[in-house]
């Protein structure tokens, strides 16, 4: 008798638990930069966040919970986002997507690894981030720039025969990462060498001297480590000085803004970016629910972020709970379908499925190269 | 013996894009003291506005120089009423305050500028029409030196030759040249300051439009943040010259356009504005007041 008293007490005191928690939200904190001039990288990402959890909680939530949304604007800066991440761990975010930009990501990751908050960025490819090991809490759904450095440097002297190569960045953490990769593969080879290797300064009024300089240095090829902004300026200004040195860059560069802004002066240009998933049934549907509710195509890192927050509410949800451990786990160990592919991540926080492939711009448009 | 040509002309552009912004800083410098942060930010509207009327007029159908002529025209029209009323809400009522109170006005004007067009526009970068049509002067070196770079470099100078004329011979330059001395004294003289300090906002601001489209349409896009770093750059020029001195504001410019075109090319891109920048400091520390400043002792 005094037994099943206490099994009832028990029932009773978990049914209220129950009760008490379905109130009670999983916090999913958004992270990048919402405004100022980097902003069409950031929001795709919210936008995906907020189709993806609107999936999720119309189909009953994750542990039961209906999933909300915290979004938080670091404009790409780092010493805002150090600002962004201890807001959002005070309004108690579980799990953060997020930050967008290399350098915001490395500065914020600390508070939130102090706060054992799991972080996913869609878009901060910078290699150290994952392979350093000081960032244990970080993971991504988008491939590391040495990754797409190799594929820069292979494509510029296998594919279009480079003899001479030029590696120019822009000084920052995303940029000379890339261009450092870059070069480090580039002097492997034994059928190509790098002429030059400098820095520009981001939103310089004009960069002739250093156009001058890649003519001289004799460079055949061009590659570019940076954002759109500096790399539309650099190759209008090497169009209209009639050079046609090939020029190669990176997925900061492989972004529709800088065909709208280089115009008739970015044909031609070639840049890496996440393979070409279009033809996934998941991508598909995104891209259909943002047509839907924006009317318009998603931006930059509209599917890895898509992916991210997929990845994180599948890996609460499998673990059973908002423990940091036993997410962790789940993310290492299950493989879940997005719009990116079926993904999982190994130990360093990789993502396991994802790799570029290499666009150029032909009629306005990036086209893979298959 | 080339390249090092290709770097000249290439320093030399730069720092006529800096001496047309520069131009502004100065002479409202001379007149009131007063460094004009927000001068930068009448750059980017003028930029904007020729952005948005050529888009206009091309969509009417007119093209070539019509559109330049009119959208510069405009441009100027709509900075020179930007120039002005800036000076009446942020300067004016600060004539009497101590000289650090416009300074942080001036700020304030610059950063307010910039978020309003922040938010009326667009946070992109945007395309900008090269306006300035293709000629040929130079074959076969037009490859080095463009035709909207010759533009740049000669509207630089006859700015500057017309400035100094109106500054030196005209009877308006007079009256500034007396304000600028002494602003009571010239009050007591008859000379209505106000209006003289008006006309050197319009005229300063006028500039920064022609500069503003002329080197939008040379570069080829624009955003709301380009007046930023253009006035910071061309203000450090201005300095260099010796602030207050017009021909001081165009050598400046272009002492420091061919000092960051030589350190890219003969050292390295990543030391530009180091270069830029010690330079600067060597000249301050052997001539305070800038190259062509002149010393003006202080009675104690």
């Amino acid at each position: 008798m005094k037994k099943l008293m206490t099994i009832s007490v028990a029932a009773l005191a978990l049914s209220l638990a129950g009760s008490a928690l379905a109130a009670d939200t999983i916090k999913l904190g958004v992270a990048g930069p919402h405004s100022g001039d980097l902003a069409s990288y950031g929001i795709p990402t919210v936008r995906a966040a907020e189709l993806a959890v609107a999936d999720i909680n119309a189909a009953g939530g994750v542990l039961g919970k209906q999933v909300e949304l915290l979004v938080e604007d670091d404009v790409c800066k780092p010493e805002i986002a150090t600002n962004t991440a201890s807001k959002l761990v005070s309004d108690g975010a579980v799990v953060v997507l997020g930050h967008i930009c290399s350098g915001a990501t490395k500065a914020a990751l600390g508070i939130y690894n102090d706060a054992k908050v799991i972080v996913m960025s869609p878009s901060a490819t910078n290699p150290a981030l994952t392979q350093s090991g000081d960032y244990p809490n970080f993971y991504r759904t988008i491939a590391s720039d040495d990754l797409q450095a190799k594929l820069g440097a292979e494509f510029a002297v296998n594919t279009l025969g480079a003899k001479k190569v030029a590696v120019i960045h822009d000084k920052g953490d995303y940029g000379k990462g890339y261009a450092e990769f870059a070069k480090a593969f580039l002097e492997k080879m034994d059928n190509a060498e790098v002429v030059l290797f400098e820095g520009v300064t981001p939103g310089a009024v004009d960069y002739s001297a250093i156009v001058q300089k890649i003519k001289h240095s004799g460079a055949d090829a061009v590659i570019y480590g940076g954002y759109h902004p500096e790399a539309s300026k650099i190759v209008t200004q090497m169009r209209k000085k009639k050079m046609d040195t090939y020029f190669v860059s990176d997925d900061g560069v492989k972004d529709d803004t800088f065909i709208k802004v280089a115009g008739e002066y970015a044909e031609g240009v070639y840049a890496s970016g996440p393979m070409d998933v279009s033809s996934l049934e998941l991508y598909q549907k995104a891209l259909k629910e943002h047509k839907d509710k924006f009317g318009e195509e998603p931006g930059a890192f509209f599917k890895e972020g898509y992916a991210a927050t997929v990845a994180l509410m599948n890996a609460i949800e499998k673990a059973g709970s908002t423990d940091y451990a036993a997410v962790e786990a789940k993310l290492r160990s299950e493989y879940v379908d997005t719009p990116v592919g079926s993904i999982s991540f190994d130990e360093k926080g990789d993502a396991i499925g994802v790799g570029f492939s290499m666009y150029k711009v032909t009629d306005g448009k990036y086209v893979e190269q298959k | 013996m080339e390249y090092f040509f290709e770097l000249f002309l290439g320093g030399l552009t730069r720092g006529s894009i800096y001496a047309l912004i520069a131009l502004g800083y100065t002479m409202v410098y001379g007149i009131i003291e007063l460094i004009n942060f927000a001068h930068g930010e009448i750059y980017m509207i003028g930029a904007f506005t020729a952005l948005i009327v050529a888009s206009l007029l091309t969509m009417a159908g007119m093209d070539g120089m019509a559109v330049l002529a009119l959208s510069m025209v405009v441009a100027i029209i709509y900075a020179g009423a930007y120039g002005f009323t800036i000076e009446k809400i942020a300067y004016k009522p600060l004539r009497q305050a101590p000289r650090l109170s416009p300074l942080i006005s001036a700020i304030g004007m610059s950063i307010f500028l910039q978020n309003y067009v922040l938010l009326a526009q667009t946070s992109d970068f945007l395309p900008f029409p090269s306006l300035i049509p293709e000629f040929s002067f130079m074959e076969p070196y037009e490859h080095v030196f463009s035709s909207s770079e010759l533009v740049i470099v000669v509207v630089t100078a006859v700015s500057m030759l017309v400035l100094t004329y109106l500054i030196k011979f005209t009877k308006m330059g007079k009256a500034m040249r007396a304000s600028a001395q002494d602003r009571t004294m010239a009050m007591l003289a008859g000379i209505n300051v106000n209006r003289i300090i008006s006309t050197t906002f319009i005229i300063g601001s006028t500039l920064a439009a022609v500069g503003g489209v002329l080197i939008a349409s040379h570069i080829g896009q624009i955003n709301f943040y380009i007046g930023f770093i253009a006035g910071i750059k061309a203000f450090t020029a201005a300095v260099l010259g010796g602030i207050g001195s017009i021909p001081g504001a165009v050598l400046g410019s272009l002492v420091l356009g061919w000092t960051e075109s030589f350190a890219t090319g003969y050292v390295s891109s990543d030391y530009e504005d180091v270069f830029a920048f010690t330079l600067l400091v060597l000249i301050l520390i052997f001539r305070p007041a800038g190259i062509l400043g002149k010393t003006k002792t202080q009675k104690v």
